[in-house]
């Protein structure tokens, strides 16, 4: 089970939490603007990233926020966690993508 | 006793305990395992193997046993099966039974299985049990699973209680070895929260059976009991004994099962049988030791024939002595060891073979020097004994294989090629092992999680280093915790070293592997010919192999077996074992029993029951419950008599033509406030709110961002910043976290606050043409008539003096309102308006009918007629689109081509030829049921129902081009033939909607 750091309320397990996907999708402003592609790109392509991947997690059984969370999904490593609307802070961790897509062959 | 020594040891011999094997009475003591209890008094076969119904016998000490799996338990409500007779604690009146055997355990029938082994190799059921493909189910599965199994499962509810307990630490150490505990002693000195499990009764590990050492100038027992006392006394540490760490899940949080009474028997107690203790730990030390790893010769799996480490347990730790005359068969020195100490115990040791060609070494020149025969380069090539081992040859390598043997008589083969380090949880955890030539073994390498292992299960097998190497992970694991780090301890210690020898694979023997059986894993009875079998056949990869042989795939995971599987396939494709891979470890460790998985929840427990205000009163008066996500609904409400079709055929025509009354509280409800709450309504629902007047009621239809109906729901306007939002039962959490989400992450500019509401509002729905004259004498301040209050209206007001939203609505077709009264109140004013529909013969009814009556009117219901593919059109539902609205979630898929083809699944009544025939919900719609199967289908029956208003049957369907085929007929094929069925609009009953307005 997941710990994770809600900016608002700390750490807590992760089934106070729901997932939410992949972060930093706006919705487009003027949808009608888009054409097909454009728009089934946005609702349905996604990243599916091996190693650090933006995500959104809402704390549904405390604050009932949604935040962003940057996750190493090779190791489940949690590189850090924000809220809606801030950048991504820079990995902490140097060649932390590198060493995951290395790693990741055996899971 | 004949095998149990008068003295020494860890039992208690002031407290003997009588148990039951297989009927027969025996005697052991406080402090045995029933494995332990069972050799002291001689019995070695204690059960047949999973395939071949071979004898089999005590193989380990510990979790390991891959043979001795018995049930243990008198009462069927407390039959466990499959437990390790060598984990099992004796306690007074213990009865045990050993397992797949027929009729008994000396005499098995399906012990012919060993005469046709030949025809029974590696992926013989993927071979043989091809032809017919119906016959697998029937015929070969039930068959299989009869002969090859392991224990049955009892057939009476558990009558124990499981709970489970979350527990926070700095520093979790598994596994109370040497290793353990001295990392334990530095955590515990540093000052942070340690936990200490160990899956043992007692904590100490390889100490519990050591004789010879010294730890600081103590007997090693003495400074166990020393250094457990420490850890007791201090107040920062938990020792959790019989608890296993039994899976390793993300962020250092670990799933120990704590046995808490298993070894009082039934005693009656109020503590819980186990105990799930879900530990997060912010650092961990495994200290998990290693295991004792089996040679691989030919009919290695006779009873009798076992570890050398075990046996020496057996003696020093239980006093029980496993025969009276052995032969070794070792690859390292920790079998001189156990033969020293066993022939000091009583035993005679008739030879050591040794596969090494120059085993040389201290422990090597005490063997030699106590008179044991020390043969080096030397193999085991056969043994004898149908129920026992009685005869073993032994033979000399030269050359690459095995020359003419000698035969010995014995009683007891000791094995042992080495230890292999258990780095389960580390895999657990993701870490990265590798390969170690030198020790061949896979050690931890790095970690992934805050980790660090220690001793034996990081290939740190003596003493002496195995204590510094504990102490050293327990400082840097409280360092890192944040603890202040306490002071170094050098430990001086007395104990010879056991080396690093080993082997891993099938040592050469006499007469050809391909006539001779070697098994390598003893569980699945997997031999080292189907191993060489299997990757003849093409199979490389060690998970390949693993899954064909089914190798390691037995409940012991391959704990004995996995590193010898590795070396064979290494030897048969002449790579390096570290080529060859590693298959991965999952959790749990040991098999874990259901219960303490389901801790509480259990019965009433296992799901919470969401239940409205008027449920007792529906109790009360008969009603019969449905599931509704987590809520009971009433489902119907039978007379002394009815069944359902009548009950609901009584409900229907009282509503139609009188008046019923509904609970309906279990609707999701959200209040939508705030100044752009209207501009959110248009944005989120496909309708435009912002001209609907405060006061007036909207059917609001709710999209997903891919076009696709999600929910739908009256809505009411009560004040220009304010919307009383109704979902549908089991949408209303999706349906507030959807708002939510675009609320909190797209439009957080927008001044809206949602609040949940479901559980504050109880909704009475009165229905039917005298539904206005029930209400009319129980309100204040709202006048009801049809000028002031006409359909899809809301007013605010009370009732029966409770503060009320009455909302003019109907889901029936009739005349109808839906009381909204504050939760508390909803009984009371149920019951008050059922008092003045008295003389209207006014009926209460259960969601059944409630289904029928907006069938007949052609409502949908979400999730019945749409399934996530459906649009608004495809269900008649384009006028509910706000044309004009440039944007609202789901509006651009819905521009989308395939969005709008003709051939689109559109919804349609459909009338049976015959009335009588009412069709199967999801029934396949085709248009020639003459066409060979499999027919075209076109379409399903979302919703049939016998319809009492127009007295046939009805039913609503989603089907191709369905608009276009009104008038036309299709068929519904069903077992019993096809039904011809009429396409109609989809509204069966008042399609003018007159009734509405009573």
């Amino acid at each position: 089970m997941l710990l994770i750091k809600c900016p608002f309320c700390g750490p807590r397990p992760e089934l106070e939490f729901s997932y939410g996907g992949q972060a930093h999708i706006a919705r487009p402003k003027d949808p009608a603007s888009l054409d097909d592609e454009a728009w089934a790109e946005y609702l349905y392509i996604r990243s599916n990233s091996k190693g650090l991947h933006a995500e959104r997690w809402r704390h549904i059984h405390g604050c009932a926020r949604f935040f962003n969370v940057q996750r190493n999904t090779v190791s489940d490593a949690i590189v850090s966690t924000y809220k809606i609307g801030e950048e991504p802070p820079k990995p902490v961790e140097p060649g932390l993508e590198e060493r995951s897509s290395r790693s990741g062959a055996a899971l | 006793m004949r095998y149990r020594l008068p003295a020494g040891g860890r039992i208690d011999r002031d407290k003997p305990m009588s148990f039951h094997f297989d009927g027969k009475k025996y005697s052991g003591f406080a402090g045995d395992t029933l494995a332990s209890a069972l050799i002291a008094n001689g019995v070695h076969l204690v059960g047949r193997s999973f395939k071949y119904h071979r004898p089999r016998g005590i193989m380990s000490a510990g979790a390991d046993e891959p043979n001795a799996l018995v049930g243990v338990g008198n009462e069927e409500s407390r039959y466990t099966p499959n437990l390790r007779a060598t984990q099992v604690e004796l306690y007074d009146g213990l009865v045990a039974e050993s397992q797949n055997r027929w009729p008994s355990l000396s005499l098995d029938f399906s012990g012919a299985n060993d005469l046709f082994s030949r025809f029974l190799p590696a992926g013989f059921y993927y071979k043989t049990f091809m032809w017919p493909a119906s016959a697998w189910k029937k015929l070969y599965e039930p068959m299989i699973r009869r002969a090859a199994g392991l224990g049955r499962a009892p057939d009476a509810a558990d009558a124990d209680r499981y709970t489970q307990v979350y527990g926070h630490c700095d520093v979790l150490v598994v596994g109370a070895g040497p290793a353990g505990l001295a990392a334990a002693l530095a955590a515990a000195r540093s000052g942070v929260r340690v936990f200490v499990c160990d899956e043992q009764d007692q904590m100490g590990g390889s100490l519990l059976s050591e004789r010879e050492a010294t730890i600081d100038g103590q007997a090693a027992a003495d400074w166990l009991e020393q250094t457990i006392q420490e850890l007791k006394s201090r107040t920062n540490v938990v020792l959790l004994p019989r608890t296993t760490a039994f899976g390793w899940y993300p962020h250092n949080f670990l799933g120990l099962c704590e046995r808490v009474t298993d070894h009082l028997g039934p005693a009656i107690t109020k503590q819980p049988r186990e105990r799930m203790w879900q530990v997060r730990a912010r650092e961990v030390v495994l200290a998990t030791g290693a295991i004792e790893r089996p040679m691989v010769f030919p009919g290695n799996d006779r009873p009798g024939i076992m570890m050398a480490e075990a046996a020496r347990t057996y003696a020093n730790r239980y006093g029980a002595l496993p025969g009276t005359r052995a032969v070794v068969f070792t690859a390292c020195d920790g079998a001189y060891r156990a033969a020293l100490e066993l022939k000091s115990a009583g035993i005679e040791i008739t030879a050591i073979a040794d596969v090494r060609s120059n085993p040389n070494g201290r422990w090597i020149e005490r063997a030699r020097a106590a008179g044991i025969d020390v043969r080096p380069s030397t193999v085991v090539t056969g043994t004898y004994g149908r129920l026992h081992i009685s005869h073993v040859d032994v033979a000399r390598i030269s050359g690459g294989s095995a020359g003419h043997p000698e035969t010995f008589a014995c009683d007891l083969l000791l094995m042992l090629a080495g230890f292999t380090p258990s780095v389960h949880l580390f895999s657990q955890s993701r870490g990265k092992l590798v390969y170690d030539e030198d020790l061949k073994a896979y050690l931890p390498g790095e970690s992934v999680e805050r980790e660090r292992s220690v001793g034996g299960c990081r290939g740190v097998f003596d003493l002496s280093t195995s204590l510094a190497d504990g102490f050293a992970g327990g400082l840097s694991a409280a360092k890192a915790a944040g603890g202040t780090v306490a002071a170094e301890h050098k430990f001086s210690v007395f104990a010879q070293s056991l080396g690093r020898d080993g082997f891993v694979g099938a040592p050469p023997s006499g007469g050809g592997s391909r006539r001779t059986r070697a098994w390598v894993d003893f569980q699945n009875d997997v031999t080292a010919k189907d191993i060489e079998l299997a990757t003849r056949e093409g199979f490389r990869s060690i998970e390949h192999v693993k899954r064909y042989t089914t190798t390691g795939m037995a409940t012991d995971q391959g704990k004995t077996s996995n590193m010898n599987a590795l070396g064979i396939v290494s030897q048969t494709l002449a790579l390096p074992v570290s080529k060859v891979g590693l298959t991965t470890f999952r959790p749990p460790y040991t098999p874990t029993t259901f219960g303490a998985f389901a801790g509480q929840s259990r019965g009433e427990l296992f799901d919470p029951v969401r239940k409205t205000s008027i449920h007792e009163w529906a109790r009360e008066n008969g009603a019969v419950f449905e599931d509704v996500s987590l809520w009971k609904r009433a489902h119907y409400f039978p007379r002394p008599g009815e069944d359902i079709h009548a009950a609901v055929r009584r409900e229907c025509k009282a509503t139609r033509e009188s008046v019923g009354i509904f609970d309906a509280s279990t609707l999701g409800k959200i209040e939508v406030v705030g100044k752009d709450a209207a501009e959110f309504m248009n944005r989120m629902y496909t309708n435009a709110w912002t001209k609907l007047e405060p006061g007036r009621l909207r059917y609001g239809v709710m999209l997903r961002e891919d076009g696709f109906i999600m929910d739908d729901g009256v809505v009411g306007r009560m004040s220009p910043d304010r919307f009383h939002v109704t979902t549908t039962t089991g949408g209303a959490t999706r349906v507030l976290a959807l708002m939510e989400d675009y609320l909190q992450t797209e439009w957080s500019d927008l001044d809206v606050w949602l609040t949940s509401t479901t559980e504050q509002w109880a909704v009475i729905a009165v229905q039917g043409p005298n539904a206005r004259k029930v209400l009319e004498p129980l309100v204040q301040g709202i006048d009801i008539s049809q000028q002031a209050m006409p359909h899809m209206s809301v007013q605010e007001g009370r009732i029966c003096g409770v503060p009320t939203r009455l909302f003019r609505v109907s889901f029936t077709g009739e005349l109808g309102f839906e009381v909204n009264v504050p939760m508390g109140y909803g009984r009371g004013v149920w019951e008050a308006i059922c008092a003045a529909g008295r003389e209207f013969g006014i009926t209460p009814y259960g969601t059944e009918t409630m289904h029928v009556l907006r069938a007949e009117k052609g409502y949908i219901i979400v999730g019945q007629e749409t399934d996530g593919t459906v649009t608004p059109d495809d269900v008649g539902l384009a006028w509910a689109i706000g044309k004009t609205k440039k944007d609202f979630v789901g509006k651009r898929s819905l521009a989308r081509p395939a969005m709008s083809r003709s051939d689109r699944k559109q919804l349609v009544g459909l009338l049976t030829v015959d009335p009588k025939i009412v069709l199967e919900e999801g029934a396949q719609v085709v248009a020639d049921p003459s066409e060979p199967v499999p027919m075209t289908m076109i379409g399903h029956v979302t919703s049939s129902y016998w319809s009492a208003a127009l007295d046939r049957s009805i039913a609503l369907a989603l089907v191709q081009g369905g608009r276009a085929r009104i008038g036309s007929r299709l068929s519904v094929p069903m077992p019993s033939g096809p039904v011809t069925v009429e396409v109609v609009q989809p509204i069966f009953y008042d399609p003018e909607g007159k009734r509405l307005d009573g």
